[in-house]
């Protein structure tokens, strides 16, 4: 079971608050992702849950029972590193049994268990390799190995796959949703990168300046963002976020309109608008336009569009699609 | 410099960094071919330079009418011994400071540095009647304490860097593997740091084995190590180059052979990391 | 970043250290502190008695220790200028692509991990004896009377001894700090246009000013100290002529016994120090920030 509840927690560094009393539950067997901006405290809040920080106050609770001032061994959670973390002077097989290890468990155990959390990631070949031996991505599955060995309540992965390139980052995603698919256990995962978040949470839990901005499935953060922020922060290209005599008419101090909800004619619509630029990309065409009437405007074509600088457009947005924020910057529904 | 040079250009300043380097060298090279001279060779005119009897009598004489392997010995005794308890202190201070700083860490270090920035001039009688009074003097622990602390800045110092240079999050993941502190230390950080630590020592040592002030005030005849040694041919019998000569060899052999290691550990430990 | 539990171990572990450098520094300077205002000799220590600040007055008014606080920064300042004008030429030439780096490093560094007895001694009579030296033997070859070092110029010859054994220290220092140099800074320069001596001047020297900083005030604090050179050559003499003040003090303290006023001269070599230390300390804080 691995269910991990925060109630109230805030963090301090002196006089600074990092964390602003936050109240956040995961049930066990769920993906969350707890993703925002850099300076956010998202990782904070991933190393309270950890033990690695003391919380200033709240409580932080495991399968119910309050481990506020269990140090992290004790918690039964195992933690993936950005920079992976693995302790160079040991070969794969040593940073993996390593925790083993301490837990006083018999080595015959030690290495049935080492084998098979190899042969789960594919390490099976390199188990007597140094970590500077082996490139980033098999690093990672170290890493990862070295958690899974422990059997723990909840994994937690601090913007793992960062320090990985592009390629090898898509694979990784795909393989650690199959992990979540396989063992069925908690995992928090950390990231800034929210096209992650998106494709791999249960659960989004979006953290602006030490608060929780929002909690929801993906697609509920995608179609009902509760405010200004999380409409600007999920999604890519950003959602564009009118003021004005636009706004005004719909009721609303601020409307956000996706890229991919609008409609484009070069014959007639609500926003008449120029095209400083348009990016092909073959699948998709992205349209930066300007218009007086709105500002800028990012607009998302399938496939390839015939637009180019200079050409005058009109932008209409799609009212379905159409989000109302009011002047303190939440959604009107 | 720029780019491309004449070979002219080139084979001129290799020649000038030779010569200059051989200048440099030239009087530790002389010592060492006129230990190996007779007594009258070495004070010939016009000097010997390479043919001559060579004869090993003088490191012979060294050990028999002088005792040189005792002052040998308390040399080793002392740059080791002392540095290994130093050693034992400081790495626990180093570690804590790398590893959880207060608000007052940075202060602490400074002012264990400016200890080492203390003239010994400043302290000499008190310590000087203090080892009287204990009868410490002449004695391999009273210096060897002394040596001692002289040197635990530096060691703190230098290992604080060493250990500052260990990623935390690999500590932190041995926390969350179940390591205890004990474990974390043992099993992680020491044997992640020992190579900083291996630098340390040969620094501490080179820098105990030439100390001399406190090795020529504080001992006499039973404690005294190599410093003091040839420091009594300063009022010699007789002819004594090539002895001196011998003895000095002998004396700065293993330290010139150990400071070439630790070139790099010098500029990181003497300029307090002030320079990369 | 520490838990609770880390924060207390970090305290006791710290504390060792912090106690045997506080009783090895605070207690014995405390204690040269207070003979400083006793009139106290080891030949006559029944008869010392309080007076108060007349050691510093009679020390500072004797002759010997004018002659002594000239010495030293005629020493000091000697040293300085010629290890580190000859370390950034040795640095300068040590940089180039040469045959045989290693060996070159090697030979120019080894001085300073020379003990400083077997410095002096070696210098003093293998080379600068007027009779069998070395030098003697070139002056005449050149038909000149061979120089009585360490009678006729005696703080020459310390001078020379000790800035023998300091220029590898500061070259290496400065090798350093040459080093980190980038090869694209040069190539750039190279490309503007600058010859080697604007180079030197725009490029070069203040890249490496601040290691020249640290290595005239780390010299400086042990040349403070220059001790045993002058124990083994001229023992302060002739006269005065090769006492610096740690030698005054020792003399005053080991050969006088008179226990009042080498302390006070400690003290005075004490706030010497502190003056040069203030200025290091300053640079090593800076550099601990980052």
């Amino acid at each position: 079971m691995g269910s991990i509840q925060l109630k109230s927690v805030r963090k301090a560094f002196g006089a600074i608050s990092v964390i602003n009393g936050v109240d956040l539950n995961i049930e066990n067997g769920e993906f969350a992702v707890f993703v925002g901006p850099s300076g956010c405290g998202k990782s904070t809040l991933l190393r309270l849950i950890a033990g690695l920080e003391d919380v200033t106050s709240g409580q932080v609770l495991i399968d119910a029972k309050d481990m506020t001032n269990v140090g992290p061994a004790q918690r039964g959670l195992a933690m993936v590193f950005q920079s992976y973390a693995l302790y160079p002077h040991m070969s794969v097989r040593g940073n993996i049994a390593f925790a083993l290890k301490m837990a006083g468990q018999k080595s015959d155990v030690i290495e049935q268990k080492v084998r098979k959390a190899a042969a789960t990631l594919n390490l099976t070949d390199y188990l007597d390799r140094k970590p500077r031996q082996l490139s980033g991505g098999q690093r990672q599955r170290v890493a990862i190995g070295r958690a899974i060995v422990r059997e723990p309540k909840a994994f937690l992965f601090d913007e793992p796959l960062s320090n990985l390139d592009a390629a090898l980052r898509v694979q990784m995603r795909v393989e650690i949703g199959e992990l979540h698919e396989a063992l069925k256990t908690t995992m928090i995962y950390v990231t800034h990168d929210q096209v992650e978040a998106m494709t791999m949470a249960d659960k989004i839990v979006v953290l602006d300046r030490g608060s929780v901005a929002q909690v929801g499935s993906p697609l509920d953060l995608y179609n009902r963002p509760n405010g200004l922020f999380v409409a600007g922060f999920i999604g890519s290209p950003t959602m564009n976020l009118i003021k004005g005599p636009s706004a005004a008419k719909r009721g609303a101090e601020t409307i956000g309109i996706r890229p991919e909800h609008a409609d484009i004619s070069t014959t007639a619509g609500e926003w008449p608008a120029k095209v400083r630029l348009a990016e092909h990309l073959g699948s998709d065409t992205f349209v930066h336009a300007e218009s007086d009437g709105t500002g800028p405007l990012t607009l998302r074509l399938e496939g390839e569009a015939p637009l180019t600088p200079g050409m005058n457009i009109f932008v209409t947005p799609r009212e379905a699609h159409l989000h109302r924020f009011d002047k303190d910057g939440r959604r009107i529904n | 410099m720029a780019i491309k040079k004449s070979t002219g250009e080139r084979v001129g300043i290799t020649i000038l960094a030779w010569v200059v380097a051989f200048l440099i060298f030239f009087p530790i090279l002389w010592t060492f071919l006129t230990s190996f001279k007779s007594e009258l060779d070495a004070i010939a005119m016009p000097p010997k330079f390479l043919f001559f009897n060579w004869t090993l009598e003088n490191y012979a004489e060294v050990q028999q009418r002088s005792n040189y392997l005792k002052f040998a010995f308390n040399s080793v005794v002392l740059s080791i011994g002392a540095n290994l308890i130093g050693l034992l202190i400081a790495v626990p201070a180093a570690w804590s400071m790398a590893f959880a700083p207060g608000k007052r860490t940075k202060d602490l270090l400074m002012w264990m540095l400016s200890t080492k920035m203390m003239p010994a001039v400043g302290v000499l009688v008190p310590i000087y009647l203090l080892f009287k009074n204990l009868h410490l003097l002449d004695s391999l622990i009273g210096i060897g304490l002394v040596l001692m602390l002289l040197n635990l800045p530096l060691l703190i110092w230098m290992l604080y860097t060493y250990f500052k240079e260990i990623p935390n999050d690999i500590l932190e993941a041995a926390r969350m593997d179940g390591a205890s502190l004990l474990n974390e230390i043992v099993y992680v950080l020491t044997p992640m740091a020992v190579p900083g630590i291996a630098s340390t020592m040969l620094l501490a040592i080179i820098l105990s084995w030439n100390e001399a002030f406190w090795t020529l005030n504080l001992t006499t005849s039973n404690a005294a190590p190599l410093t003091a040694f040839i420091a009594s041919y300063s009022a010699p019998e007789g002819f004594f180059w090539a002895k001196l000569s011998a003895a000095s060899t002998l004396a700065i052999a293993p330290i010139l052979i150990l400071g070439w290691f630790s070139q790099k550990q010098l500029v990181r430990g003497l300029t307090f990391g002030a320079v990369k | 970043m520490a838990t609770q539990q880390t924060a207390t171990a970090g305290r006791a572990l710290v504390s060792p250290s912090v106690i045997l450098l506080f009783i090895w520094m605070i207690v014995p300077l405390v204690m040269t502190l207070y003979f400083s205002t006793l009139r106290y000799s080891l030949l006559d220590p029944d008869n010392s008695a309080f007076v108060g600040l007349q050691n510093y007055t009679s020390f500072l008014s004797d002759p010997d220790f004018i002659a002594a606080l000239i010495n030293t920064l005629v020493l000091v300042v000697s040293v300085l200028i010629i290890s580190v004008c000859g370390g950034i030429l040795v640095a300068l030439l040590m940089d180039q692509p040469v045959f045989g780096q290693n060996v070159l490093r090697l030979m120019v560094i080894a001085p300073f991990f020379v003990m400083p007895t077997v410095s002096a001694l070696v210098w003093k009579n293998l080379l600068m004896n007027p009779d069998s030296g070395l030098f003697a033997w070139i002056a005449r070859s050149l038909g000149f009377q061979p120089i009585v070092w360490f009678t006729n110029w005696p703080m020459l010859s310390v001078i020379i001894v000790v800035s023998w054994e300091w220029l590898p220290f500061a070259s290496l220092i400065l090798l350093t700090a040459l080093q980190s140099l980038d090869e694209e800074q040069k190539e750039a320069a190279s490309l503007d246009g600058a010859g080697p001596i604007s180079y030197f001047g725009y490029i070069v020297l203040p890249h490496i000013a601040r290691a020249i900083t640290v290595v005239i005030l780390i010299e400086t604090i042990f040349l403070l100290s220059v001790f045993a050179e002058i124990y083994v050559t001229t023992s302060g003499g002739p006269g005065v002529a090769t006492t610096n003040i740690p030698f005054l003090v020792y003399k005053q303290a080991l050969l006088n016994f008179d226990v009042g006023s080498a302390s006070a001269g400690g003290i005075i070599a004490v706030i010497l120090a502190n003056i040069v230390a203030f200025f290091l300390m300053r640079i090593i804080g800076r550099n601990l920030e980052g």
